[in-house]
Protein backbone atom coordinates (compact mmCIF):
# COMPACT_ATOMS: atom_id res chain seq x y z
CA UNK A 1 0.00 0.00 0.00
CA UNK A 2 1.38 3.45 -1.43
CA UNK A 3 -0.14 6.49 -0.53
CA UNK A 4 0.71 9.50 -2.73
CA UNK A 5 1.81 12.92 -2.51
CA UNK A 6 0.81 14.75 -5.29
CA UNK A 7 -2.04 17.65 -4.99
CA UNK A 8 -5.85 17.01 -6.88
CA UNK A 9 -5.75 20.44 -6.62
CA UNK A 10 -2.87 20.53 -9.23
CA UNK A 11 -3.79 18.56 -11.77
CA UNK A 12 -3.82 19.07 -15.14
CA UNK A 13 -7.15 17.34 -15.57
CA UNK A 14 -9.98 15.82 -14.06
CA UNK A 15 -13.18 13.98 -14.65
CA UNK A 16 -16.11 11.88 -13.61
CA UNK A 17 -16.88 8.91 -15.72
CA UNK A 18 -20.30 7.79 -14.54
CA UNK A 19 -21.43 4.69 -13.46
CA UNK A 20 -21.21 2.07 -17.17
CA UNK A 21 -19.80 4.92 -19.48
CA UNK A 22 -16.43 4.36 -21.52
CA UNK A 23 -13.85 7.32 -21.48
CA UNK A 24 -10.71 7.41 -23.55
CA UNK A 25 -7.70 9.85 -22.68
CA UNK A 26 -4.60 10.27 -23.98
CA UNK A 27 -1.41 10.25 -21.24
CA UNK A 28 1.65 11.80 -21.98
CA UNK A 29 5.00 9.90 -20.95
CA UNK A 30 5.92 11.21 -17.48
CA UNK A 31 2.21 12.59 -16.48
CA UNK A 32 0.94 10.44 -13.43
CA UNK A 33 -2.73 8.85 -14.13
CA UNK A 34 -4.65 8.45 -10.89
CA UNK A 35 -8.00 6.72 -11.05
CA UNK A 36 -9.88 6.83 -8.09
CA UNK A 37 -12.98 4.30 -6.68
CA UNK A 38 -15.06 7.21 -5.81
CA UNK A 39 -17.74 5.17 -3.99
CA UNK A 40 -15.94 1.77 -2.77
CA UNK A 41 -15.97 -1.91 -4.67
CA UNK A 42 -16.42 -0.73 -8.45
CA UNK A 43 -14.51 -2.22 -11.04
CA UNK A 44 -12.40 0.13 -13.60
CA UNK A 45 -12.18 -2.12 -16.44
CA UNK A 46 -8.79 -0.47 -18.12
CA UNK A 47 -6.82 -0.87 -21.49
CA UNK A 48 -4.03 1.04 -21.95
CA UNK A 49 -2.28 1.07 -25.97
CA UNK A 50 1.13 2.94 -27.35
CA UNK A 51 -0.14 5.88 -28.55
CA UNK A 52 1.71 6.00 -31.66
CA UNK A 53 1.22 1.87 -32.20
CA UNK A 54 -2.57 0.58 -31.51
CA UNK A 55 -1.38 -3.16 -32.12
CA UNK A 56 1.40 -2.95 -29.04
CA UNK A 57 -1.30 -3.14 -26.53
CA UNK A 58 -1.69 -4.03 -22.82
CA UNK A 59 -0.77 -7.62 -22.21
CA UNK A 60 -2.02 -9.47 -19.22
CA UNK A 61 0.37 -12.57 -19.98
CA UNK A 62 3.02 -10.62 -20.35
CA UNK A 63 2.60 -8.37 -17.24
CA UNK A 64 2.13 -11.57 -15.44
CA UNK A 65 5.07 -13.14 -16.46
CA UNK A 66 7.45 -10.15 -16.25
CA UNK A 67 6.73 -10.03 -12.33
CA UNK A 68 5.89 -13.79 -12.09
CA UNK A 69 2.85 -12.93 -10.21
CA UNK A 70 -0.90 -12.39 -10.51
CA UNK A 71 -1.95 -9.12 -9.08
CA UNK A 72 -0.94 -5.88 -9.75
CA UNK A 73 0.14 -3.17 -6.97
CA UNK A 74 2.71 -0.99 -6.43
CA UNK A 75 5.74 -1.58 -8.80
CA UNK A 76 4.09 -3.28 -11.34
CA UNK A 77 5.30 -2.76 -14.94
CA UNK A 78 2.17 -2.86 -17.39
CA UNK A 79 3.67 -4.90 -20.23
CA UNK A 80 2.78 -4.82 -24.20
CA UNK A 81 2.08 -7.63 -26.52
CA UNK A 82 5.18 -6.83 -28.11
CA UNK A 83 7.10 -6.50 -24.50
CA UNK A 84 7.56 -2.51 -23.95
CA UNK A 85 6.93 -1.31 -20.47
CA UNK A 86 3.66 1.04 -20.96
CA UNK A 87 3.14 2.19 -17.23
CA UNK A 88 4.33 1.85 -13.77
CA UNK A 89 2.21 1.88 -10.67
CA UNK A 90 3.65 4.24 -8.64
CA UNK A 91 1.02 4.61 -5.37
CA UNK A 92 -2.19 2.68 -4.73
CA UNK A 93 -4.35 2.40 -1.60
CA UNK A 94 -5.89 -0.44 -2.50
CA UNK A 95 -2.88 -3.29 -2.54
CA UNK A 96 -4.27 -5.43 -4.77
CA UNK A 97 -5.63 -5.18 -8.73
CA UNK A 98 -7.05 -8.00 -11.15
CA UNK A 99 -5.89 -9.09 -14.65
CA UNK A 100 -7.23 -12.20 -15.04
CA UNK A 101 -10.97 -11.50 -15.06
CA UNK A 102 -10.82 -9.87 -17.98
CA UNK A 103 -14.09 -7.41 -19.18
CA UNK A 104 -17.64 -8.81 -19.27
CA UNK A 105 -19.64 -8.88 -22.51
CA UNK A 106 -23.00 -9.53 -23.57
CA UNK A 107 -22.19 -12.59 -24.82
CA UNK A 108 -20.15 -13.90 -21.75
CA UNK A 109 -23.36 -13.14 -19.62
CA UNK A 110 -25.31 -15.59 -21.65
CA UNK A 111 -22.44 -18.25 -20.88
CA UNK A 112 -21.78 -17.23 -17.01
CA UNK A 113 -25.55 -16.65 -15.84
CA UNK A 114 -28.63 -17.02 -17.95
CA UNK A 115 -29.50 -16.29 -21.41
CA UNK A 116 -32.27 -13.51 -20.86
CA UNK A 117 -29.02 -11.72 -19.64
CA UNK A 118 -27.97 -11.00 -22.87
CA UNK A 119 -30.05 -7.35 -22.95
CA UNK A 120 -27.72 -6.01 -20.42
CA UNK A 121 -25.18 -3.37 -20.52
CA UNK A 122 -21.92 -4.61 -20.65
CA UNK A 123 -17.87 -3.53 -20.64
CA UNK A 124 -16.81 -4.83 -24.43
CA UNK A 125 -19.61 -2.98 -25.77
CA UNK A 126 -17.96 0.60 -23.77
CA UNK A 127 -14.39 -0.85 -24.92
CA UNK A 128 -16.03 -1.08 -28.79
CA UNK A 129 -17.09 2.82 -28.08
CA UNK A 130 -14.14 3.73 -26.55
CA UNK A 131 -12.05 2.91 -28.81
CA UNK A 132 -14.14 4.10 -31.33
CA UNK A 133 -13.81 7.74 -29.64
CA UNK A 134 -9.55 7.24 -30.17
CA UNK A 135 -9.99 6.03 -33.87
CA UNK A 136 -13.02 4.79 -36.01
CA UNK A 137 -10.32 2.37 -37.89
CA UNK A 138 -10.16 0.20 -34.26
CA UNK A 139 -12.37 -2.80 -33.07
CA UNK A 140 -13.26 -5.49 -31.35
CA UNK A 141 -10.38 -7.36 -32.73
CA UNK A 142 -7.70 -4.32 -30.93
CA UNK A 143 -9.20 -5.02 -27.54
CA UNK A 144 -7.39 -7.71 -25.35
CA UNK A 145 -7.86 -9.16 -21.73
CA UNK A 146 -7.61 -5.46 -19.27
CA UNK A 147 -7.02 -4.99 -16.29
CA UNK A 148 -9.79 -4.18 -13.37
CA UNK A 149 -8.55 -1.88 -11.09
CA UNK A 150 -10.30 -2.29 -7.52
CA UNK A 151 -11.35 -5.83 -8.36
CA UNK A 152 -10.71 -9.15 -6.41
CA UNK A 153 -10.44 -12.59 -7.74
CA UNK A 154 -7.94 -14.70 -5.81
CA UNK A 155 -6.53 -17.67 -7.13
CA UNK A 156 -6.05 -20.59 -4.58
CA UNK A 157 -2.82 -22.73 -4.37
CA UNK A 158 -4.97 -25.57 -5.94
CA UNK A 159 -5.81 -23.36 -9.26
CA UNK A 160 -9.61 -22.39 -8.23
CA UNK A 161 -10.81 -18.88 -9.27
CA UNK A 162 -12.96 -16.83 -7.12
CA UNK A 163 -14.37 -13.60 -7.75
CA UNK A 164 -14.53 -12.35 -4.08
CA UNK A 165 -15.81 -9.22 -2.06
CA UNK A 166 -14.36 -5.71 -2.13
CA UNK A 167 -10.62 -5.10 -1.46
CA UNK A 168 -11.48 -1.49 -2.05
CA UNK A 169 -13.33 1.35 -0.25
CA UNK A 170 -14.62 4.50 -1.24
CA UNK A 171 -11.41 6.92 -2.07
CA UNK A 172 -9.08 4.23 -2.71
CA UNK A 173 -7.42 4.94 -5.93
CA UNK A 174 -4.08 4.01 -7.38
CA UNK A 175 -1.80 5.51 -9.61
CA UNK A 176 0.41 4.95 -12.90
CA UNK A 177 3.00 7.01 -14.73
CA UNK A 178 3.19 7.05 -18.27
CA UNK A 179 6.58 5.37 -19.50
CA UNK A 180 5.53 6.24 -23.30
CA UNK A 181 2.70 8.39 -24.52
CA UNK A 182 -0.45 5.83 -23.92
CA UNK A 183 -3.74 6.13 -25.07
CA UNK A 184 -6.20 4.65 -22.15
CA UNK A 185 -9.53 3.28 -22.67
CA UNK A 186 -11.76 2.52 -19.46
CA UNK A 187 -15.33 0.57 -18.94
CA UNK A 188 -17.17 1.97 -15.95
CA UNK A 189 -18.06 -1.58 -15.39
CA UNK A 190 -22.41 -1.66 -15.25
CA UNK A 191 -21.99 -5.55 -14.43
CA UNK A 192 -24.95 -6.36 -12.01
CA UNK A 193 -24.57 -10.09 -11.84
CA UNK A 194 -21.79 -10.71 -9.80
CA UNK A 195 -20.32 -8.70 -6.64
CA UNK A 196 -17.81 -6.99 -8.40
CA UNK A 197 -19.40 -3.67 -8.10
CA UNK A 198 -21.05 -4.54 -4.90
CA UNK A 199 -24.49 -4.90 -7.31
CA UNK A 200 -24.67 -0.85 -7.27
CA UNK A 201 -21.93 0.69 -10.18
CA UNK A 202 -21.18 3.94 -9.19
CA UNK A 203 -18.87 6.49 -10.38
CA UNK A 204 -15.05 6.60 -11.10
CA UNK A 205 -12.92 9.75 -10.67
CA UNK A 206 -10.09 10.32 -12.89
CA UNK A 207 -7.04 12.82 -13.02
CA UNK A 208 -3.93 13.58 -14.88
CA UNK A 209 -1.07 15.66 -13.56
CA UNK A 210 1.55 16.95 -15.86
CA UNK A 211 5.30 15.62 -15.58
CA UNK B 1 -6.09 -35.66 -11.95
CA UNK B 2 -8.19 -37.19 -14.32
CA UNK B 3 -6.53 -39.32 -16.97
CA UNK B 4 -8.72 -40.31 -19.59
CA UNK B 5 -7.56 -42.25 -22.46
CA UNK B 6 -9.14 -41.31 -25.44
CA UNK B 7 -10.11 -44.31 -27.99
CA UNK B 8 -8.69 -43.62 -31.23
CA UNK B 9 -11.19 -43.45 -33.84
CA UNK B 10 -9.41 -44.87 -37.55
CA UNK B 11 -6.24 -43.38 -38.26
CA UNK B 12 -4.68 -40.02 -38.22
CA UNK B 13 -5.64 -37.52 -41.08
CA UNK B 14 -2.24 -35.93 -40.33
CA UNK B 15 0.44 -37.00 -38.37
CA UNK B 16 3.83 -34.38 -37.81
CA UNK B 17 6.50 -34.64 -34.92
CA UNK B 18 7.63 -31.09 -33.94
CA UNK B 19 11.40 -31.02 -34.05
CA UNK B 20 13.47 -28.08 -32.18
CA UNK B 21 11.35 -24.58 -31.94
CA UNK B 22 9.31 -26.26 -33.93
CA UNK B 23 5.58 -24.62 -35.06
CA UNK B 24 2.51 -25.18 -36.82
CA UNK B 25 -0.69 -23.73 -38.27
CA UNK B 26 -3.92 -25.01 -39.31
CA UNK B 27 -7.37 -24.78 -39.50
CA UNK B 28 -9.70 -27.49 -38.14
CA UNK B 29 -13.08 -28.25 -39.10
CA UNK B 30 -16.08 -29.02 -36.49
CA UNK B 31 -15.50 -32.73 -35.52
CA UNK B 32 -11.91 -32.69 -35.76
CA UNK B 33 -9.78 -34.31 -32.77
CA UNK B 34 -5.86 -32.95 -32.12
CA UNK B 35 -4.06 -34.86 -30.10
CA UNK B 36 -0.82 -33.72 -28.95
CA UNK B 37 2.13 -36.05 -27.47
CA UNK B 38 5.15 -34.91 -25.67
CA UNK B 39 7.66 -37.22 -27.06
CA UNK B 40 10.28 -36.61 -24.21
CA UNK B 41 9.00 -35.52 -21.37
CA UNK B 42 8.91 -31.39 -20.06
CA UNK B 43 7.31 -30.38 -23.20
CA UNK B 44 5.56 -27.49 -23.81
CA UNK B 45 2.98 -26.48 -26.57
CA UNK B 46 1.72 -22.54 -26.95
CA UNK B 47 -1.17 -22.72 -28.49
CA UNK B 48 -3.93 -19.82 -29.96
CA UNK B 49 -6.88 -20.43 -31.37
CA UNK B 50 -8.86 -18.05 -34.01
CA UNK B 51 -12.38 -18.37 -35.43
CA UNK B 52 -11.96 -19.44 -38.93
CA UNK B 53 -14.93 -17.76 -40.30
CA UNK B 54 -14.19 -14.40 -38.32
CA UNK B 55 -10.70 -14.68 -36.69
CA UNK B 56 -11.50 -11.94 -34.45
CA UNK B 57 -13.19 -14.31 -32.38
CA UNK B 58 -10.54 -16.18 -29.93
CA UNK B 59 -9.33 -18.15 -27.34
CA UNK B 60 -10.26 -15.85 -24.74
CA UNK B 61 -8.50 -15.99 -21.12
CA UNK B 62 -10.75 -14.75 -18.98
CA UNK B 63 -13.74 -16.27 -20.09
CA UNK B 64 -12.41 -19.62 -20.04
CA UNK B 65 -11.08 -18.98 -16.50
CA UNK B 66 -14.53 -17.28 -15.11
CA UNK B 67 -16.57 -19.62 -17.00
CA UNK B 68 -15.18 -22.67 -15.18
CA UNK B 69 -14.12 -20.76 -12.18
CA UNK B 70 -10.33 -22.51 -12.37
CA UNK B 71 -6.71 -20.68 -12.77
CA UNK B 72 -5.68 -23.68 -15.37
CA UNK B 73 -7.26 -26.17 -17.66
CA UNK B 74 -7.74 -30.05 -17.70
CA UNK B 75 -9.97 -32.32 -19.29
CA UNK B 76 -13.28 -32.12 -18.70
CA UNK B 77 -13.11 -28.11 -19.73
CA UNK B 78 -13.46 -26.34 -22.15
CA UNK B 79 -11.26 -23.10 -24.18
CA UNK B 80 -13.88 -20.52 -24.81
CA UNK B 81 -13.89 -17.82 -27.31
CA UNK B 82 -14.60 -14.12 -26.48
CA UNK B 83 -18.44 -14.78 -28.08
CA UNK B 84 -19.80 -16.93 -25.26
CA UNK B 85 -19.04 -20.17 -27.33
CA UNK B 86 -16.43 -22.90 -27.13
CA UNK B 87 -13.83 -23.50 -29.84
CA UNK B 88 -12.31 -26.65 -28.47
CA UNK B 89 -12.82 -28.95 -25.66
CA UNK B 90 -10.17 -31.16 -23.37
CA UNK B 91 -11.49 -34.56 -24.03
CA UNK B 92 -8.31 -36.92 -23.15
CA UNK B 93 -5.62 -35.76 -20.91
CA UNK B 94 -3.21 -37.34 -19.24
CA UNK B 95 -1.00 -34.25 -17.82
CA UNK B 96 -3.96 -32.77 -15.85
CA UNK B 97 -2.44 -29.47 -15.38
CA UNK B 98 -1.97 -26.91 -18.04
CA UNK B 99 -0.67 -23.51 -17.92
CA UNK B 100 -3.05 -20.71 -19.07
CA UNK B 101 -1.52 -17.13 -17.90
CA UNK B 102 2.02 -16.87 -18.32
CA UNK B 103 2.14 -15.89 -21.99
CA UNK B 104 5.55 -16.71 -24.66
CA UNK B 105 8.95 -16.30 -24.96
CA UNK B 106 9.97 -13.45 -26.36
CA UNK B 107 13.64 -12.38 -28.01
CA UNK B 108 14.79 -10.45 -25.02
CA UNK B 109 13.90 -13.42 -22.75
CA UNK B 110 15.47 -16.04 -24.74
CA UNK B 111 19.17 -14.09 -25.20
CA UNK B 112 18.86 -13.18 -21.15
CA UNK B 113 17.86 -17.07 -20.68
CA UNK B 114 20.06 -18.91 -23.30
CA UNK B 115 22.58 -16.63 -24.81
CA UNK B 116 22.39 -15.37 -28.17
CA UNK B 117 22.66 -18.45 -31.23
CA UNK B 118 21.82 -16.89 -34.07
CA UNK B 119 21.59 -18.54 -37.39
CA UNK B 120 25.19 -18.12 -39.06
CA UNK B 121 26.36 -19.30 -36.12
CA UNK B 122 24.15 -22.35 -35.62
CA UNK B 123 22.27 -23.07 -38.26
CA UNK B 124 18.84 -24.61 -37.81
CA UNK B 125 20.09 -24.99 -33.82
CA UNK B 126 19.93 -21.47 -33.29
CA UNK B 127 17.44 -19.70 -30.62
CA UNK B 128 14.03 -19.13 -31.59
CA UNK B 129 11.45 -17.54 -29.42
CA UNK B 130 7.61 -17.98 -29.20
CA UNK B 131 6.24 -14.48 -29.54
CA UNK B 132 8.08 -15.11 -32.77
CA UNK B 133 6.90 -18.12 -33.88
CA UNK B 134 3.43 -17.10 -33.08
CA UNK B 135 3.82 -13.96 -35.17
CA UNK B 136 5.11 -15.69 -38.38
CA UNK B 137 2.15 -18.23 -38.14
CA UNK B 138 -0.69 -15.95 -38.02
CA UNK B 139 0.77 -13.90 -40.57
CA UNK B 140 0.37 -17.19 -43.17
CA UNK B 141 -3.32 -16.25 -42.30
CA UNK B 142 -3.31 -12.70 -42.69
CA UNK B 143 -3.30 -11.97 -38.51
CA UNK B 144 -0.83 -10.34 -37.19
CA UNK B 145 0.38 -8.20 -33.63
CA UNK B 146 -3.32 -7.12 -33.38
CA UNK B 147 -4.10 -10.54 -33.07
CA UNK B 148 -1.93 -11.39 -30.15
CA UNK B 149 -3.63 -12.45 -26.97
CA UNK B 150 -2.61 -14.36 -23.82
CA UNK B 151 -1.76 -17.84 -25.18
CA UNK B 152 -1.73 -21.37 -23.21
CA UNK B 153 0.78 -23.62 -22.44
CA UNK B 154 0.47 -27.00 -22.67
CA UNK B 155 1.82 -29.33 -20.76
CA UNK B 156 3.11 -26.74 -18.33
CA UNK B 157 2.37 -26.40 -14.29
CA UNK B 158 2.71 -23.05 -12.63
CA UNK B 159 0.95 -22.50 -9.77
CA UNK B 160 0.11 -19.54 -7.59
CA UNK B 161 0.74 -19.04 -3.70
CA UNK B 162 -1.96 -16.63 -1.41
CA UNK B 163 0.52 -13.74 -2.50
CA UNK B 164 0.08 -14.18 -6.14
CA UNK B 165 3.68 -15.33 -6.87
CA UNK B 166 4.13 -17.84 -9.33
CA UNK B 167 5.56 -20.96 -9.12
CA UNK B 168 6.85 -22.81 -12.08
CA UNK B 169 6.50 -26.94 -11.26
CA UNK B 170 9.19 -28.99 -13.21
CA UNK B 171 8.41 -32.60 -14.03
CA UNK B 172 4.74 -31.88 -14.84
CA UNK B 173 4.44 -33.92 -18.22
CA UNK B 174 6.38 -37.14 -18.87
CA UNK B 175 7.22 -38.73 -21.67
CA UNK B 176 3.91 -40.44 -23.75
CA UNK B 177 1.64 -37.74 -22.31
CA UNK B 178 -0.52 -36.47 -24.63
CA UNK B 179 -3.70 -34.39 -24.60
CA UNK B 180 -6.69 -33.98 -26.87
CA UNK B 181 -8.62 -31.32 -28.08
CA UNK B 182 -12.14 -31.81 -30.09
CA UNK B 183 -13.03 -28.87 -32.34
CA UNK B 184 -16.79 -27.18 -31.83
CA UNK B 185 -16.17 -24.55 -34.14
CA UNK B 186 -13.94 -24.41 -37.65
CA UNK B 187 -10.88 -23.34 -35.95
CA UNK B 188 -7.23 -22.12 -37.25
CA UNK B 189 -4.99 -23.46 -34.93
CA UNK B 190 -1.31 -21.60 -33.88
CA UNK B 191 0.88 -23.45 -32.07
CA UNK B 192 5.10 -23.77 -31.00
CA UNK B 193 7.02 -25.96 -28.73
CA UNK B 194 8.86 -23.28 -27.55
CA UNK B 195 10.11 -23.37 -23.34
CA UNK B 196 7.35 -21.81 -21.17
CA UNK B 197 8.81 -18.60 -20.40
CA UNK B 198 9.05 -19.59 -16.88
CA UNK B 199 10.76 -22.70 -17.02
CA UNK B 200 14.11 -22.49 -15.23
CA UNK B 201 16.00 -24.95 -17.20
CA UNK B 202 19.11 -23.03 -18.08
CA UNK B 203 19.34 -24.97 -21.42
CA UNK B 204 17.29 -24.31 -24.54
CA UNK B 205 15.83 -27.40 -25.07
CA UNK B 206 12.50 -27.78 -27.21
CA UNK B 207 11.05 -31.10 -26.80
CA UNK B 208 9.73 -33.01 -29.43
CA UNK B 209 5.79 -32.86 -29.68
CA UNK B 210 3.80 -35.23 -31.99
CA UNK B 211 0.54 -33.71 -33.90
CA UNK B 212 -1.96 -36.01 -34.56
CA UNK B 213 -5.46 -35.30 -36.03
CA UNK B 214 -8.63 -37.35 -36.26
CA UNK B 215 -11.75 -37.66 -37.61
CA UNK B 216 -14.40 -37.79 -34.38
CA UNK B 217 -17.97 -38.62 -33.81
CA UNK B 218 -19.58 -35.00 -32.70
CA UNK B 219 -20.62 -34.40 -28.62
CA UNK B 220 -23.74 -35.91 -27.50
CA UNK B 221 -26.06 -35.02 -25.06
CA UNK B 222 -24.24 -36.67 -22.14
CA UNK B 223 -20.67 -35.59 -23.64
CA UNK B 224 -17.80 -35.15 -20.14
CA UNK B 225 -17.06 -31.90 -21.39
CA UNK B 226 -20.63 -30.07 -22.30
CA UNK B 227 -21.65 -31.45 -18.89
CA UNK B 228 -18.64 -30.64 -16.76
CA UNK B 229 -20.74 -26.99 -15.40
CA UNK B 230 -23.68 -25.26 -16.48
CA UNK B 231 -21.76 -22.64 -18.08
CA UNK B 232 -20.08 -25.09 -20.34
CA UNK B 233 -23.65 -26.30 -21.56
CA UNK B 234 -24.69 -22.46 -22.36
CA UNK B 235 -21.42 -22.18 -23.87
CA UNK B 236 -22.55 -25.09 -26.08
CA UNK B 237 -25.84 -24.32 -26.72
CA UNK B 238 -24.47 -20.71 -28.01
CA UNK B 239 -21.66 -22.69 -29.91
CA UNK B 240 -25.14 -24.53 -31.74
CA UNK B 241 -26.64 -21.48 -32.33
CA UNK B 242 -24.25 -20.54 -34.45
CA UNK B 243 -23.86 -23.64 -36.24
CA UNK B 244 -27.26 -23.59 -37.16
CA UNK B 245 -27.79 -20.06 -38.44
CA UNK B 246 -24.65 -21.20 -40.74
CA UNK B 247 -24.40 -24.83 -42.05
Amino acid sequence: MTTSTLDPGRAAYRHVIPAGDPWTHEIKRGQILRIVDVEGNQAADTLFYDAHDPANRYSAADTIQRQAALYLSTGTRLISTLGDELLTIVADTCGRHDTLGGACSRESNTMRYAFDKESMHACRDSFICGVHAWRPDLGKRDIGPNINFFMNVPVTPDGRLTFADGVSAPGFYVELRAERDVVCVISNCPQLNNPCNAYNPTPIAVLVWDA
Amino acid sequence: MDVVINHQPGAPLLTRTLTRAGMWSGVLSRGKTLRLTDLEGGANVGLLLYHADVPSERYNLPDTLKGQHIFYLRHPYCLHSDMGRVLASITADTVGWHDTVCGCSDAKLVAAKYGEKNYQAARNDWHRNARDCFLIELAKWGLGPRDLVPNLNLFSKVVADEAGRLIYVPGNSQAGDHLSLRFELDTLVVLNTCQHPLDPDPRFHPREVRLEVFRTPPPGTDDACRRSRPENERAFRNTEDYRALRD
